[in-house]
């Protein structure tokens, strides 16, 4: 635990950890509303959104991709609430006939565009490349209280520390508004809460974690911390507040172990390559609600008959 | 490459070209139709999960095959793995569901990324194996952009067929089932085998289009055809039909346009065919398409000009508003100045006296449906009988003359 471990892997560790943070945040009240499959329709439109912005400025510099992304995922719930409307489709479907065509849209684009002379693939797009997310210029934990060293910083620590905070943040300020909506629409839009405004800002909020994430992390994560951590925190308890508070603790706790076994547990049993960070920490993140659905306290369904 | 396209679409390109666009069609065909029951079960997405939950079993039989001494890309290997996983997945989706308080929404999600997630983390070991070296496993993701070895096209090419009859024998029950599936059980169906069965076929399609279409996609074959054809139909075995119909024909047409030209990855292609085909129906077809829906508005627009128009003539005003002039003058009920002319002023008799028969009979028969069908544009004759009618003018006296 000493200079290599900063140097090489506490800026991922974090990055990771605010990354499922960002998601799962938004995430637990996709879950309570039936959508939680919004997350892994966004970071699929992700990315015909960053091939357009590459097409378009020639660079894979962060901002365009940032914007075109964002805009893809807008331009995505658009279509998709229109063809829920005109064509009366039930939006599952409508989902699936939009992310999957948007995403071969982005993969055409990509094999028709020169992308040699840049990291712009597929594969980079699904696992993400949170190992050489690394710190160069630090020499141990006194590098935390050098200047010079922390201006060293990978900048998509910023980049997520700034979106989880955000996030964070803006489910603080809209709590109230924000639960309501999500357990009776109607009693909301009935005590004057904008219910329509809330929910596709939930899905605003959403689609800036998976973009903001998926950049540093990957979209693997980006579907896995938007459901598992508060699927299973929704297991543990019956309050919302302590459901939210859970589904951070299993996020970090995902984000840390998925690191460190992807890692450093090759290494353990004698192997000396480290493996999909990304995959593990969904992996990580799986069973722990494995776990929680044998396990949890609150795992249960109240009320609801028996199916036979 | 127009060339290219036309040879490839009439079996001229070759060999495995040809086996692939008949391979290619007949997934088509069996995911469309397959795909029909999924989605009019409300269940279309549970085919993401089972798509994604493929992965590690594709790692896990890669690895397994080398370990024995064998070849790691044995094409039958790695699909009967990818069966095996696919099917836990589906076993856990289910098992979410029935078991803890998580919807199937939230079960959905979590297997997919879970068991994708696990998926790359063997693969990224694989690409470690000192006998991985290039495994290629990567096409499964996204299907193979370049020619397919003539295996691969007659494993694809059979496992279609077999797909497709399938579908063609089990049509009736599962058509039962998504259609009401209450109604099925008391008909003596097992609907919860016809369920699995169900998943069973789009396991299958899964797996055989594994190496065509990839995997992150392969849930598009199974999802557009079925929603571009509920578009055309209110029947559920046309449903069907015209689901396997365009899922055929998508995957025919990109297959061959695919082969055409360098970098048209195949997968993508049938998506984008079978998006183009849902945008074209969602914009002509009838009832549910937008033209359609335009239309409806415009008709009834015209119907309300018409009438209001009439009923101010009646009344001697001045009509100004030009829709309704329009309208009034091209059935000649106006003439150029918005006089009324002899036909007009009949019609506007006519609409007057419909609206005190209107009137009467709403007062006569208030408790029944003729109260509720007013809306100031059914003909009074649709609603009620000859004799009704007559007794009705009986009470109201003569009908007034429009000057």
């Amino acid at each position: 635990m000493g200079a290599e471990f900063v140097q090489l892997s506490l800026t991922p560790i974090l990055i990771g950890i605010l990354a499922a943070i960002a998601c799962a945040l938004p995430g637990n009240f996709l879950i309570l509303r039936r959508q939680a499959l919004i997350g892994d329709a966004i970071s699929h439109v992700v990315l015909p959104g960053i091939v357009v912005a590459f097409i378009v400025t020639g660079t894979i510099t962060t901002w365009p991709m940032l914007i075109g992304a964002a805009g893809a995922a807008v331009v995505a719930v658009i279509i998709i609430e229109a063809i829920r409307r005109v064509g009366r489709i039930e939006p599952g479907a409508a989902m699936g006939v939009v992310f999957t065509a948007l995403f071969a849209a982005g993969v055409l684009l990509l094999e028709q565009t020169d992308t040699s002379g840049v990291h712009l693939d597929v594969e980079h797009a699904l696992y993400g490349n949170l190992e050489s997310l690394i710190w160069f210029s630090a020499e141990g934990w006194g590098s935390l209280l050098d200047p010079q060293a922390l201006a060293g910083l990978p900048p998509e620590l910023f980049r997520m520390a700034a979106a989880a905070f955000i996030i964070g943040v803006l489910t603080i300020i809209f709590w109230r508004p924000l639960k309501i909506s999500t357990f009776d629409e109607g009693f909301a839009g009935a005590v004057g809460v904008p219910t329509t405004i809330f929910s596709l800002g939930l899905v605003i909020a959403a689609a800036v974690a998976a973009v903001a994430a998926f950049d540093a992390v990957g979209s693997i994560i980006v579907i896995a911390m938007f459901i598992c951590p508060p699927a299973a925190a929704r297991l543990m308890t019956n309050r919302l507040e302590i459901q939210v508070l859970w589904s951070i603790v299993f996020a970090t706790l995902s984000a840390i172990i998925g690191y460190v076994l992807a890692g450093y547990g090759p290494l353990w049993i004698g192997r000396d390559h480290a493996v999909s960070a990304a995959g593990m920490i969904a992996t990580v993140s799986g069973i722990i609600l494995a776990l929680a659905c044998l396990f949890a306290p609150h795992r249960a369904r109240i009320g609801a008959p028996k199916e036979g | 490459m127009l060339n290219a396209f036309l040879e490839a679409l009439l079996f001229q390109a070759g060999y495995n070209t040809a086996l692939v666009a008949i391979g290619a069609a007949l997934l088509g065909i069996a995911a469309g139709g397959g795909g029909s029951f999924l989605f009019l079960r409300k269940r279309a997405l549970v085919s993401d999960a089972v798509a994604h939950a493929t992965l590690p079993g594709i790692g896990l039989a890669f690895m397994i095959m080398v370990a024995l001494g064998g070849d790691g890309r044995n094409l039958p290997g790695l699909l009967l793995g990818s069966a095996l996983s696919a099917m836990l997945g589906l076993i856990a989706v289910e098992w979410i569901t029935r078991n803890t308080r998580l919807a199937e929404d939230a079960a959905i999600g979590a297997v997919l990324s879970v068991f994708f997630g696990f998926g790359v983390v063997l693969l990224t070991i694989i690409q470690t194996m000192t006998r991985g070296y290039q495994a290629g496993l990567e096409s499964f993701l996204l299907g193979s952009t370049a020619g397919m070895l003539y295996q691969d096209a007659v494993v694809i090419a059979i496992g279609g067929s077999l797909a497709v009859a399938f579908v063609l024998l089990l049509r009736r029950p599962m058509t039962l089932v998504s259609f009401d599936a209450e109604f099925a059980a008391t008909s003596g169906i097992n609907v919860a085998r016809m369920d699995l069965v169900m998943m069973g076929l789009v396991m299958a399609v899964t797996v055989i289009g594994l190496k065509l279409v990839g995997l992150i996609l392969i849930v598009a074959m199974l999802i557009i055809p079925p929603v571009t054809a509920r578009l055309w139909s209110e029947r559920t075995e046309h449903v069907v039909f015209i689901a396997g119909g365009l899922g055929g024909l998508a995957g025919y047409l990109g297959a061959a346009f695919s082969a055409s030209a360098p970098d048209l990855p195949t997968g993508p292609i049938i998506v984008l065919i079978s998006f183009t085909l849902f945008a074209i129906s969602l914009l002509l077809a009838p009832g549910r398409g937008v033209l359609a829906a335009f239309l409806r508005h415009k008709r009834f627009q015209i119907r309300v000009h018409r009438r209001q128009g009439l009923l101010a003539l009646a009344r001697g005003e001045v009509i100004l508003e030009p829709l309704t002039r329009r309208v009034l003058r091209r059935e000649r009920l106006i003439r150029r100045d918005g006089v009324a002319t002899e036909k007009g002023r009949a019609a506007a008799a006519k609409a007057v006296r419909d609206e005190s028969r209107w009137a009467l009979a709403r007062q006569l028969y208030q408790d029944e449906t003729v109260y509720s069908r007013y809306d100031g544009l059914t003909p009074i004759e649709t609603v009620l009988t000859r004799d009704e009618i007559a007794d009705i003018d009986r009470r109201l006296g003569p009908p007034a003359p429009v000057m």
